[in-house]
C-alpha cells in the first residue's frame, strides 16, 4: 500500500519550484516533477509542439501536390515526408496528447491526490518525449524512412532500406511504446485502486471510465506493435528471416501484426474524446448524460469488437472470402455502440438550456464531423466497396475526416473546457470563434475534395500527377483547405499563451459544472484537494449544490 | 450549505468497497500487456511452423531431456516461492529469506540449463536466428523468456536484499506478493512454450 499513497504529510506547505525563482529553478522544477498536472502539460505541449511539426510536413506535401507535375519536393522527399507526417501524428500528437489529458484529470476527476505511480508516471512522459526524438533523428541518417506510417514488409528490410533511419524509426517506437504501457498500467492502478470514498465504477465521471478502456486497449495493442518493431529489428539487424520472403518469411504477417496494433489504435484516439465529450455536452445541455449505463457498456463493446476488426485494412490483399465476410461483418458491428452513443449525446442535448461557449462550439464540430467520417468507415467496411477505393485517396479522406473530425475537434473541446481550470483564466471567446470556423471550413475543404480525388483514382502517396487524371482542380482545392486551416492553429496557440496572462480569471467552477476537478482551486494545488472527498452520485457537486434535491435520490 | 439539519435528506452511508490495491491493479495491468507480448511471438512461431528452405528442423535439432530437467526447475521455482509468501505471512523471516533464495537459484539454474542448450545448438547443431525461420522464431521467442527469466531473478535478488536488511517483512509483503505474481506468469508462459515448441517437435511437427 504504502507504495501507492502519496504522503499526506506534505500537505499545505508542499514546495512550489513556480514563479518568483530564477529560470534555473524553474526548470529543475519541470523536468523533476512528478506532479500528475504538471506532467500532463508537458505531455499536451509535447504534443502540440509534433502537431504543429507534423502540421508542416502536411502543408509541404500539399505544396507538392497544389499543381500536376510539380517537382519542389521530389519523390524521396515526398515519401519520408508522409512517412514522418503519418509517424508524428499518431504517435506523438494523438496518443500523448489524450494521455496527458487523463494525467492532468483522472486524479482530479476521481477524488485522489495523485496517479498511482508518480515516478512511472514521469519516465513514462520522458521516455515517450525520448522516442519521438529518436524518431526525428533518422533525418540525421541522410534522410527519414521512406516507408508509410504502417510500414508495410519489405518495405522495412534491409534490401530496401538500407540507411539506419527505419532502425530509428522502430527503435523510435518501441521506446515511445513502452511510456504508453506504463501509462496504460498507471491508469488502470489509479482508476481501479485510487477512487475517493463512495467513487463506485457506476458513479465514475464518463471521461474516466472511457480513459479506462483506453488504458486496456492500450496493454492489449502496443504490446503486439512493440514485437513486431522487434522483428523488424532483427531481421535487419541480426539478419533473422519474419519478413523476408526469399527464406520462407512472410510479409503478410507483418499486416496482420500491425494492424492488430493499427485498429485499436485508432479506438485508443477515439476513445478518450467521447469521454470528453460526454462531459462537455451535459454541462452545456444543463442536463445529466443521458443513457449512463448504456454509454459505459457501448464503451466496453467498442473495445472488445475492435480489437477482432483488424484485416478490414487488408481486404485488397487477397484473404479468402470467409475471412472477408468476417471481418466486414465485424467492421459493421462497431457503427452499433457508436450508434448508440451518438444517440445518447443527440437525447442529452435534447430539451436542454444549450449554452454555446467554445466547448460547446467544438462539440458540435465533433458530431457533425465524426458522424460524417463514421458513414464513409462503413462504406470501407463493405468489402466490394474498399476493392474499389482501398488505398486511394478516399481512404486518407476518410481517416483524417475521423481523426481531425473526431479527435481533433474534441480534444480542442477539452483543452477549452478544462484550460480554465488548468491556467485558472478563461481563453478568449472571440478567438476560439475565428480558430473554430477557420478550422472547420478549411478542415472540409480540405479532406472533402479528397474523398472525389479518391473515387476518380487518384492513389494515396503518389508524389505528383499528370493534369491528364482531371485531378488538378481537386488537390488545389485541398492546398486551398490546407492554408485556409493553417491560420486557425496559430490563433489557437495565441489564445493559449496570451490567456494565461490576460484572460479573466476563473474562478473554481466557471462553467458551472458537476464533477469533482471542480470542486478544487482553478489552478489545483498541488495536493489537489484539502480533504479527499467523499462521493454520492455521479454527479458530487450538484448534490453540494442542491442539498434539499440530490442526484443520489434518483441513481 | 450547512450540513445536519434535518429538512434536507441524508445521504446513505459509504460502504467501503473490497478492492485490490493500487500495486496490485499495476502488476495485473502489466501482466496483461506481457500476455499480448508474447502471444505475438507464439503467432509468429506457429505461423511459420514447417515453412523452412533449410534445416535443422525442431524434431532435428532440439533435445527433450535437458528442457525436461529445466522445465521442471521453473516450475517447482512456483512452488517454492509460494510456500516462501506462505512463510513471510507467518512472519518467519528467516524462513522466507531460505525459499526466496531457493527460488532464485532454480531461476539461475534454468537460465543456466538454457545456456547450455543455446550453445548445443548453435555449435553443434548449427542453429543461429540467421539459420532459418526455426531459428529466427524459435530464438526471439525462447530469448525473450529467458531475458524475463533473467528480469524476475534480478527483482527477486533486490526483494532478498531488502528482506535481509528487513525493509520486507511481515508487515510489508507488497514486493514479494507482485514479483511472485510477476515469477508465477513467466512459469505460466514456459508451459506454453514447452507445449508449443518442444512437444510439437518430439510430436514430429516441423
Amino acid at each position: 500500500m504504502s507504495l501507492a499513497q502519496p504522503s499526506h504529510t506534505q500537505g499545505h506547505a508542499a514546495p512550489h519550484t513556480a514563479a518568483g525563482e530564477n529560470w534555473a529553478g524553474w526548470l529543475h522544477g519541470w523536468t523533476t516533477t512528478v506532479d500528475h498536472k504538471r506532467i500532463g502539460i508537458m505531455y499536451v505541449l509535447m504534443s502540440l509542439v509534433f502537431l504543429v511539426i507534423g502540421g508542416c510536413e502536411a502543408m509541404l506535401m500539399r505544396w507538392q501536390l497544389a499543381m500536376p507535375n510539380n517537382d519542389v519536393l521530389g519523390p524521396e522527399a515526398f515519401n519520408q515526408l508522409f512517412t514522418m507526417h503519418g509517424t508524428t501524428m499518431v504517435f506523438f500528437v494523438g496518443m500523448p496528447i489524450l494521455i496527458g489529458a487523463g494525467n492532468y484529470l483522472v486524479p482530479l476527476m476521481i477524488g485522489a491526490r495523485d496517479m498511482a505511480f508518480p515516478r512511472m508516471n514521469a519516465f513514462g512522459f520522458w521516455i515517450t518525449l525520448f522516442g519521438g526524438l529518436v524518431v526525428y533523428f533518422s533525418f540525421a541518417t541522410g534522410g527519414a524512412p521512406a516507408i508509410g506510417w504502417f510500414a508495410y514488409a519489405p518495405l522495412t528490410e534491409h534490401t530496401f532500406a538500407r540507411s539506419a533511419a527505419t532502425d530509428f524509426w522502430a527503435v523510435g517506437l518501441i521506446i515511445s511504446g513502452i511510456g504508453t504501457i506504463t501509462a496504460a498500467v498507471n491508469f488502470i492502478a489509479t482508476i481501479l485502486g485510487m477512487r475517493a470514498r463512495g467513487m463506485t465504477l457506476g458513479r465514475l465521471p464518463f471521461f474516466v471510465w472511457t480513459m479506462l478502456w483506453t488504458a486496456v486497449q492500450m496493454l492489449i495493442a502496443i504490446p503486439p506493435l512493440t514485437a513486431a518493431l522487434v522483428m523488424i529489428l532483427l531481421d535487419r539487424q541480426l539478419n533473422a528471416h519474419f519478413f523476408d520472403v526469399s527464406n520462407g518469411g512472410s510479409a503478410y504477417l507483418w499486416q496482420h501484426l500491425f494492424w492488430f496494433f493499427g485498429h485499436p489504435e485508432v479506438y485508443i484516439l477515439i476513445l478518450p474524446v467521447f469521454g470528453i465529450i460526454s462531459e462537455v455536452i451535459p454541462v452545456f445541455s444543463r442536463k445529466v448524460l443521458f443513457g449512463y449505463e448504456f454509454m459505459a457498456a457501448a464503451t466496453m463493446a467498442i473495445v472488445f469488437i475492435s480489437l477482432g476488426v483488424w484485416a478490414h485494412h487488408m481486404f485488397c490483399v487477397g484473404m479468402n472470402r470467409t475471412l472477408d465476410l468476417y471481418f466486414a461483418a465485424a467492421s459493421l458491428l462497431v457503427s452499433i455502440p457508436t450508434g448508440i452513443k451518438f444517440f445518447n449525446w443527440l437525447a442529452t442535448m435534447y430539451g436542454g438550456r444549450i449554452r454555446f461557449a467554445s466547448p460547446m462550439l467544438f462539440a458540435y464540430g465533433f458530431l457533425s464531423m465524426f458522424l460524417i467520417g463514421g458513414l464513409t468507415g462503413i462504406m470501407l467496411a463493405a468489402a466490394p466497396f474498399d476493392f474499389q477505393l482501398s488505398d486511394s485517396y478516399f481512404v486518407v479522406g476518410h481517416f483524417h475526416w475521423v481523426l481531425i473530425g473526431g479527435t481533433l475537434f474534441g480534444t480542442i473541446a477539452g483543452i477549452y473546457y478544462w484550460y480554465p481550470k488548468v491556467a485558472g483564466r478563461m481563453m478568449s471567446e472571440r478567438l476560439a470563434k475565428w480558430h473554430f470556423w477557420l478550422l472547420y471550413i478549411g478542415f472540409m475543404l480540405t479532406f472533402g475534395p479528397m474523398h472525389i480525388s479518391g473515387m476518380l483514382g487518384m492513389p494515396r502517396r503518389i508524389y505528383t500527377y499528370g493534369p491528364e487524371t482531371g485531378w488538378t482542380l481537386w488537390n488545389q482545392l485541398a492546398t486551398l483547405g490546407a492554408v485556409v486551416q493553417a491560420p486557425s492553429y496559430l490563433i489557437f496557440i495565441y489564445n493559449l499563451v496570451v490567456s494565461l496572462k490576460k484572460g479573466k480569471p476563473a474562478g473554481d467552477n466557471p462553467w458551472d459544472a458537476w464533477t469533482l476537478e471542480w470542486s478544487t482551486t482553478s489552478p489545483p494545488s498541488s495536493y489537489n484537494f484539502e480533504e479527499t472527498p467523499t462521493v454520492h452520485s455521479r454527479r458530487p457537486l450538484w448534490d453540494l449544490q442542491h442539498p434539499d434535491d440530490p442526484d443520489w435520490l434518483y441513481e | 450549505m450547512s450540513a445536519g439539519t434535518s429538512i434536507y435528506p441524508t445521504p446513505p452511508p459509504v460502504v467501503a468497497e473490497r478492492n485490490l490495491s493500487a500495486p496490485q491493479w499495476g502488476m495485473i495491468s502489466f501482466l496483461i500487456s506481457e500476455v499480448a507480448f508474447f502471444t505475438t511471438l507464439i503467432v509468429a512461431y506457429v505461423a511459420f511452423m514447417g515453412q523452412d528452405t533449410v534445416g535443422p528442423t525442431p524434431s532435428e535439432a532440439l533435445s527433450l531431456p535437458l528442457v525436461i530437467g529445466t522445465t521442471i526447475c521453473l516450475l517447482s521455482s512456483s512452488v517454492v516461492v509460494h510456500a516462501a509468501q506462505r512463510a513471510l505471512e507467518r512472519g518467519n523471516q528467516g524462513l522466507f529469506c531460505l525459499l526466496w533464495f531457493g527460488t532464485i537459484v532454480l531461476g539461475i539454474a534454468f537460465l543456466a540449463g538454457t545456456a547450455y542448450e543455446w550453445r548445443e545448438l548453435i555449435f553443434d547443431k548449427g542453429l543461429t536466428i540467421s539459420r532459418n525461420l526455426f531459428g529466427t522464431t524459435f530464438y526471439t521467442l525462447v530469448g525473450f523468456h529467458a531475458l524475463h527469466v533473467t528480469g524476475g531473478v534480478t527483482a527477486m535478488l533486490v526483494v532478498l536484499l531488502l528482506a535481509l536488511r528487513r525493509k520486507v517483512t511481515h508487515e510489508n509483503q507488497t514486493g514479494p506478493e507482485l514479483v511472485a505474481w510477476y515469477w508465477h506468469f513467466v512459469d505460466g508462459v514456459w508451459i506454453v512454450v514447452f507445449c508449443v515448441v518442444y512437444l510439437t517437435a518430439v510430436g514430429g511437427g516441423g
